[in-house]
């Protein structure tokens, strides 16, 4: 993966390339879909009720619209934290647990501030959030920039780590006594709780998310700083060689990736749960890792591909309910997007259509 | 049959759809079809915690004028709020089942608060003065059948060490485990029970590691309180051991090994419940019951339980069916010499002291922290 940021334009002059970045994802989505519909029939099941039911619950009414912008909301955040380190060529995959250490934070924030206005225990909240998950994922990219560590494994041995330290604070220091037989620590208080998008019932992490995306698009592509990323990331020897501080680019990288996760953390506790306990690990940091891949790393492209993602699994439930199709399946139809996407990898560059006005 | 021509037909038929379920009112839906919606935290074959919700609403699916849609996998986050509002807009569900413990507050709460129509009736017996009326909460006493089905494992044992595959140290398990090794010590006051602690509700390989450590201790008879026991039953049934059920019967699994059970009895509270429900009368917000209410019931016991096990068990049971029966009697001595109920002191069942239960009574090998 990591080799082909360099190549990846901007979006922008160069049409011939943009269009191929967007008709060979869109052949594979419509090959992988193709694909699930023969899978479906295998089952008896007629694929074009499923193209239509899919259809229908992510993005047939203002309510399925709602429910594919809800679920896809904590995934552009937990995609941003794989999205920015793979511009170093890491790869990072504990999102999740930046979520969970996160979410902790934020939590922590909140109940020592039982007086203080809202606004700025939601302030207090999101700070603490974003400084837990990324001294989370800090802690993965210094493992490796000054033990050698590898972060693949280091950043999902942490989410793990974060999980029993969710489970020991939730079970034991923070616990609300009233909270019997499913721990969870004191409500950070209804007035704190964040609200919905105004006209919609979507909370607000949607728009941080898409902050967050297109932040750090512009860091990335359009900053020297993202510029000496992206060279780190093409080729660390070079980069050492023409003096960038590799190791600062790899702190900073992966300070931000995790603030991003903690951020989803912070808004899975403010907007939704309203207290820390063992549902907050509901695996949208696993999701955002297949949102990245999707995306190719492209801190843009993760907000499109989280939409189509959450409105796969909004569809979800509505191909269990009409078709009789268990739960499972959504996975197996992730699981193919998944594939066809990697495998379409190959055919960049390849065809002539796109060749000529791209140089 | 040309991909246009159905697929125009599907989109009228679900517009049609969606124009009926907004236009129809509320109570003038019932009448003729009752939907109903179920969702659950897990799969509904997982051999416990679900498949028995998923039995009582395979007992709905008989009655006539109920449609029921489910669910399955949706985890305690807002996506199940979504779920039930997807229940509502899409099916023109009225009545619906978050049946996982997690899902009641907030987004239970939430839902009930924003469709103050719709009926809402959630599995934990959680309700409060406090929550919406339209919201509902029921559970089950478990622990009665956990009783009789360790008075079964007090006479089966050989080396009187009994074994419990336990997911959280949380009073409801606690009480399950406490229950069993009462009844167990009922047949045989020497037994002990050894506890292990998994940690969450979903553990299949903890839950396979501790069934083996447990075995390896010389337990020969095993019980469970996860989300699935099918690990620890058919584990048990591997090495020889025999197991009591949790949740549903798992006798399929292990036909030889499975003595008894505590099942959930919800194939005979659903059908209870939207009877009411289509009568037009009230479900009661807070409902809970055991063996006498028909809430939970005890499986069928095995070939291998002797005569004189099932006399005592029966025993047992028939007073607890009666209500006659305290668990939870003074002295009871917890596992650390201290006194968790004192001598003349009766706590039964509705005793609210029993839902904050933190203790492991005397015989119990194990720690709640």
């Amino acid at each position: 993966m990591s080799a082909n940021h360099l190549r990846l334009p901007p979006f922008g002059p160069k049409f011939g390339g943009a269009a191929e970045y967007i008709v060979i994802p869109a052949l594979a989505l419509f090959s992988s879909l193709v694909l699930f519909g023969i899978f479906v029939a295998s089952f008896g099941k007629n694929p074009l009720d499923l193209y239509f039911y899919m259809y229908q619950g992510a993005f047939g009414t203002w309510f399925s619209w709602q429910n594919t912008l809800t679920r896809a909301a904590p995934l552009i955040l937990t995609a941003l934290c794989t999205a920015l380190p793979a511009q170093l060529g890491m790869v990072i995959i504990g999102g999740e647990g930046a979520l969970l250490i996160g979410a902790l934070a934020a939590t922590g924030a909140a109940l020592v501030l039982p007086s203080a206005p809202p606004l700025l225990v939601d302030v207090a909240m999101a700070l603490a959030g974003m400084a837990g998950g990324g001294l989370w994922i800090m802690l993965s990219g210094a493992l490796r920039h000054y033990r050698g560590v590898n972060e693949t494994i280091s950043s999902l041995l942490l989410v793990y780590i974060a999980l029993a330290i969710l489970n020991f604070l939730v079970e034991g220091p923070m616990r609300d006594p009233a909270s019997l037989n499913k721990p969870s620590t004191y409500s950070v208080g209804a007035a704190n709780m964040i609200g919905s998008i105004p006209g919609t019932e979507v909370h607000w992490g949607l728009v941080y998310g898409l902050v967050a995306a297109v932040l750090s698009y512009i860091l990335i592509y359009h900053t020297v700083f993202g510029f000496a990323a992206r060279v780190a990331g093409g080729n660390i020897r070079a980069a050492k060689v023409v003096g960038l501080s590799v190791g600062r680019l790899i702190l900073i990288i992966c300070f931000l990736a995790g603030a991003a996760a903690g951020l989803a953390g912070m808004m899975e506790v403010a907007a939704v749960q309203g207290r820390a306990n063992a549902n907050l690990a509901a695996g949208y940091g696993f999701a955002g890792i297949l949102v990245a891949f999707l995306a190719r790393q492209n801190p843009l492209a993760v907000i499109p591909v989280a939409i189509l993602l959450g409105g796969i699994n909004a569809s979800g439930g509505l191909l269990q309910r009409r078709l009789d199709l268990p739960d499972a399946s959504v996975l197996v139809l992730q699981g193919v997007i998944f594939v066809m996407v990697l495998a379409s990898d190959t055919l960049y560059g390849r065809w002539s259509i796109f060749k000529g006005r791209a140089s | 049959m040309t991909f246009d021509t159905i697929s125009r037909r599907r989109l009228l038929q679900g517009t049609a759809a969606l124009g009926l379920g907004a236009a129809l009112p509320i109570g003038g839906a019932r009448a003729a079809a009752t939907t109903i919606g179920f969702i659950y935290v897990g799969s509904r074959d997982d051999y416990g915690y679900n498949q028995a919700h998923a039995a009582g609403a395979a007992a709905l699916k008989k009655m006539a004028g109920i449609k029921v849609v489910e669910e399955e996998k949706v985890p305690e986050t807002d996506a199940v709020e979504k779920t039930m509002e997807s229940m509502i807009n899409l099916d023109g569900a009225t009545l619906l089942f978050p049946t996982s413990f997690g899902y009641y507050n907030p987004h239970v709460l939430k839902m009930a608060a924003k469709y103050p129509k719709l009926r809402f009736e959630h599995c934990g017996g959680l309700w409060t003065d406090k929550d919406p009326k339209n919201a509902g909460s029921y559970f089950g006493y478990i622990d009665e059948a956990q009783h009789v089905a360790g008075v079964i494992a007090g006479h089966m044992t050989k080396s009187g060490k009994l074994g419990f595959v336990a997911a959280k140290p949380i009073p409801q398990v606690l009480r399950n485990i406490n229950a069993w090794t009462l009844g167990a010590k009922l047949a045989n006051p020497k037994v002990t029970t050894q506890v292990i602690f998994t940690g969450d509700w979903s553990m299949p390989v903890k839950e396979a590691e501790a069934t083996n450590s447990l075995i390896d201790q010389g337990v020969d008879v095993i019980t469970c309180h996860v989300d699935g026991p099918k690990t620890v039953v058919e584990n048990a049934a591997r090495r020889g051991a025999m197991v009591t059920g949790y949740h549903v019967n798992q006798a399929v699994l292990a036909p030889k090994a499975y003595l008894t059970g505590a099942e959930w009895n919800w194939e005979v509270l659903y059908p209870r419940f939207v009877k009411m429900f289509t009568a037009g009368e009230t479900i009661p917000n807070f409902y809970r019951g055991g063996l006498k209410e028909e809430i939970v019931k005890v499986s069928p016991y095995g070939a291998a339980v002797p005569e004189a096990a099932r006399k005592q068990a029966d025993g047992v049971k028939a007073k607890l069916t009666a209500g006659s029966y305290v668990i939870f009697k003074g002295p009871v001595t917890d596992n650390k010499g201290g006194i968790a109920i004192a001598s003349g002191v009766s706590r039964g069942q509705t005793d609210p002291e029993l839902e904050k239960m933190n203790y492991l009574v005397e015989g119990v090998v194990g720690a709640t922290s």
